[in-house]
């Protein structure tokens, strides 16, 4: 069964710009997808779209069998619960412990009370923990989030992620303010955590080959709409050119795309 | 065995429950600050003299007299034209004390900026700048009143007093934020003290030195209404007080009042933009 | 090399464009208010020399030491007071005011003009305004200071919010928590360094200001300033002056402190 589903999505920004255009596309559970195009091409919208953190105008969007579209505070807030998110700029609250960061995971399913004064059981704790030890966070547990490397700090919000036990995690530039080692490192991480817990990743990339390596399935996004859908091996240099807007000579990536 | 050997690392806390949060010596001031400026502020309420004050009465008073003043503003004394001049005087005062202060501040930070300065004459003159800049700038109006006479003389003097102080400090810690490499290689290059100074200081800090100099006009312009308020120092600010202290005219104040927000939210968003384009 | 003799023409250019402009304000600004360089080059001696004689206090300015201190100490109080409830009045207000928390448009658009609203009337006007209905009290001074802090502070917390806290709430939003949850778990952590850093900057600011208020309200240290001075006690009106300097001096250095530590 697809996990969610775009039905010609559309997003009007301001009654004019066009962020989104009549997008339509699905995802199977335990798939990894990768969104690639330029900047400004819309792809962060569509993943903030999945958990309504923007509404949309037109469209139906699907999460689990339920309209996300129509739903009330109390089932969105639902849907968030079961949806972890991984930003690019790790959107950690810097002046808190690492492990309170991680905790932040359940906050959706406490109370507004415990919530609020960070309250948590042993095992909640424990199970944070774990997941830390898992990243090779353990020993930063304690420490400060302004303390740690851009590196850590997105394992911090991939464990934030991981707490939530999440059905789908969005991932919206997970690497680009990244060296390329963290960025292989946390690229590995979303991978294993994709086959091992059979989580569906949706991962917007701008590296192209990142993209071809990592995942079954690549969404190209050029304008607010989808011009490619389908398997890396199908993915030519024309399209990338395409999805890209650019000729052979100012793509910048160096790509090795099936011919 | 195996459970301890996974949990190197954890911690508990004192009740023997795991511990969350980090310890950081500055989440413990912020919380003893915290408490310590509200058991002031409690202590503070509990212990001032009100003078059996009937405060449901001022309170609705209050109200009463905010709505003459904002909704019923009415100029009786004096025409529009008679204001706006009156506005322009503040305005003028509030400029003129700028330039002085500006001129000023801009010898004393070469003398304090850390990169430039001799440490010692750098001390002195901070320390002279943090007293002046303590004085409120009331005060120094009415100091400058004992031998210029109250008026716009004793008015500018002590607005620029103060002015001049915060400016100093804004100006040097610009003056600081200047790479020491480009400084250097000029004074390798046989670069003098002024020629330093045009080549290099002001070339790289003047956009953010105007931006902050225009905040500091804003800032002396409603200083200058107060000044006219407090201190008979003329301008539209000597029309609020007598309207507000003198002949008890609560539309009069509404109408005066309404004038300076306008001219104070226009100074804002002037300021705003040039802060904008200084970045 | 042209170029480079060109960017120095057109520093020179600039220079002299800004010189003229400061000089067009001068001397059109003297005019306007009648100010006078030559007197206002006369006054200074005067008044260094006041100040020099009249900061060792005579005995009569010695036996005041303690009413001087104990309005002072209401100074101080008031200021800390004022500052403590006008900020926790403008958090509250700006959780509404941010964009951060996405509340409703149109009330976030209200409560910043409110709080311009607040922050732009004098607050030589609200003190006036108050002493209509409060008469010689010290509640005067206390309200026209809250008026114009809370105006100042709602506008500061809605720009460090803005700026510290959108981003961490955007997380925490995504991971299904509530309103009260991102502004505990989400916004105060995030930018409270950043508000107790405004705090105490305004608790510094309202202790200057509540001298000029006190003159208007007759209430507090400025009226004491203003009597001494009234009645040409000049000694002990420099007492008072010598105290607000030390008084504002330490208070600057332990704020200077705290930043540091909280930092």
């Amino acid at each position: 069964m697809a996990i969610l589903k775009f039905e010609n999505v559309s997003k009007v920004y301001d009654n004019t710009t066009k962020a989104l255009n009549d997008i339509s596309f699905s995802l199977e559970e335990g798939e990894f997808v990768s969104i690639i195009g330029p900047s400004g091409a819309g792809k962060s919208t569509i993943l903030r779209c999945c958990n309504r953190l923007i509404d949309i105008t037109e469209g139906k969007i699907w999460f689990d069998g339920k309209d996300v579209t129509a739903m009330n505070k109390k089932e969105l807030r639902a849907v968030r619960t079961k949806t972890g998110m991984i930003f690019q700029h790790y959107n950690l609250v810097e002046r808190l412990s690492v492990m309170e960061n991680v905790l932040h995971g359940k906050l959706g399913q406490k109370s507004t009370l415990a919530g609020m004064a960070g309250i948590y059981s042993e095992e909640e704790k424990l199970e944070a923990f774990n997941i830390l030890r898992g990243l090779d966070l353990a020993d930063q547990t304690y420490k400060r989030c302004d303390e740690l490397s851009g590196g850590q700090k997105q394992r911090v919000g991939i464990a934030r992620a991981i707490m939530q036990q999440p059905k789908l995690i969005l991932c919206d530039e997970p690497i680009a303010s990244l060296d390329p080692k963290s960025s292989k490192v946390i690229m590995d991480h979303l991978s294993n955590i994709n086959k091992r817990d059979n989580i569906t990743c949706l991962v917007n990339l701008h590296q192209v080959d990142v993209a071809m390596k990592y995942s079954k399935r690549i969404i190209g996004v050029t304008g607010g709409r989808i011009v490619f859908d389908g398997p890396p091996e199908k993915l030519d240099i024309k399209t990338v050119h395409k999805i890209y807007q650019s000729n052979d000579s100012d793509l910048i990536t160096d790509v090795k795309v099936g011919a | 065995m195996d459970m301890a050997i996974q949990l190197t690392g954890i911690e508990k806390s004192r009740n023997g429950k795991i511990r969350v949060r980090a310890k950081s010596k500055s989440n413990t001031a912020i919380k003893l600050l915290i408490f310590v400026l509200l058991a002031i502020s409690v202590i503070a309420l509990l212990t001032f003299d009100y003078k059996d004050i009937d405060l449901g009465k001022a309170i609705a008073d209050t109200f009463a007299n905010i709505k003459t003043v904002f909704l019923a503003p009415k100029l009786s004394r004096g025409t529009l034209a008679d204001i706006l001049y009156q506005l322009l005087v503040t305005f003028c005062l509030g400029a003129l004390s700028t330039v002085f202060g500006m001129i000023l501040a801009f010898f004393c930070s070469l003398l304090c900026a850390q990169n430039i300065a001799d440490k010692r004459i750098a001390n002195v003159v901070k320390s002279i700048v943090a007293f002046v800049r303590a004085v409120p700038t009331v005060l120094w109006v009415l100091i400058f009143a004992i031998s210029a006479g109250l008026g716009s003389v004793a008015a500018v003097l002590g607005l620029t007093f103060h002015s001049f102080a915060y400016l100093t400090k804004v100006y040097a810690e610009a003056i600081e934020e200047i790479d020491s490499g480009t400084i250097e290689a000029l004074r390798a290059s046989g670069a003098g003290f002024w020629q330093i100074i045009t080549q290099a200081i002001l070339p790289s800090s003047l956009s953010y030195m105007v931006a902050w100099t225009f905040m500091r006009f804003e800032i002396n312009f409603t200083n200058a209404v107060a000044m006219g308020a407090a201190a008979g120092a003329g301008g539209i600010g000597f029309n609020l007080f007598m309207a507000g202290s003198f002949y008890f005219d609560l539309r009069e104040m509404g109408a005066l009042t309404y004038i300076v927000v306008i001219a104070v939210v226009l100074l804002e968003m002037l300021s705003t933009k040039i802060k904008s384009k200084a970045k | 090399m042209k170029k480079k003799e060109n960017i120095l023409a057109v520093r020179k250019v600039t220079y002299a464009v800004v010189a003229a402009v400061i000089a067009l304000i001068y001397f059109g600004a003297a005019y306007i208010t009648e100010f006078k360089m030559s007197e206002g080059i006369a006054a200074f001696p005067g008044a260094f020399l006041w100040i020099a004689e009249n900061l060792m206090p005579d005995e009569q300015a010695i036996s005041r030491i303690p009413k001087i201190l104990s309005k002072l100490l209401e100074t101080t109080l008031l200021s800390v007071a004022v500052t403590v409830f006008a900020a926790v009045c403008a958090f509250l207000f700006s959780l509404l005011g941010t964009r951060t928390t996405k509340i409703n448009p149109i009330i976030g658009k209200a409560v910043r003009i409110v709080a311009a609203f607040f922050r732009n009337v004098p607050d030589v006007v609200w003190a006036m305004l108050l002493m209509f209905s409060f008469g010689q009290n010290i509640l005067t001074g206390f309200l026209a200071l809250f008026f114009t802090t809370f105006g100042l502070l709602t506008r500061a917390f809605i720009e460090t919010i803005d700026e510290v806290s959108s981003s961490c709430v955007e997380a925490l939003n995504a991971t299904g928590a509530n309103f009260i949850q991102c502004v505990f778990q989400g916004i105060i952590p995030s930018s409270l360094t950043g508000i107790v850093s405004w705090v105490l900057y305004m608790i510094e600011t309202n202790i200057r200001s509540s001298t000029l208020i006190g003159m208007l309200t007759a209430t507090g240290i400025g009226y004491l300033f203003d009597m001494y001075y009234k009645m040409l006690q000049f000694p002990s009106a420099g007492l008072i002056v010598l105290f607000m300097v030390i008084l504002v001096i330490v208070i600057e250095g332990i704020s200077n402190k705290i930043r540091r530590v909280i930092m």
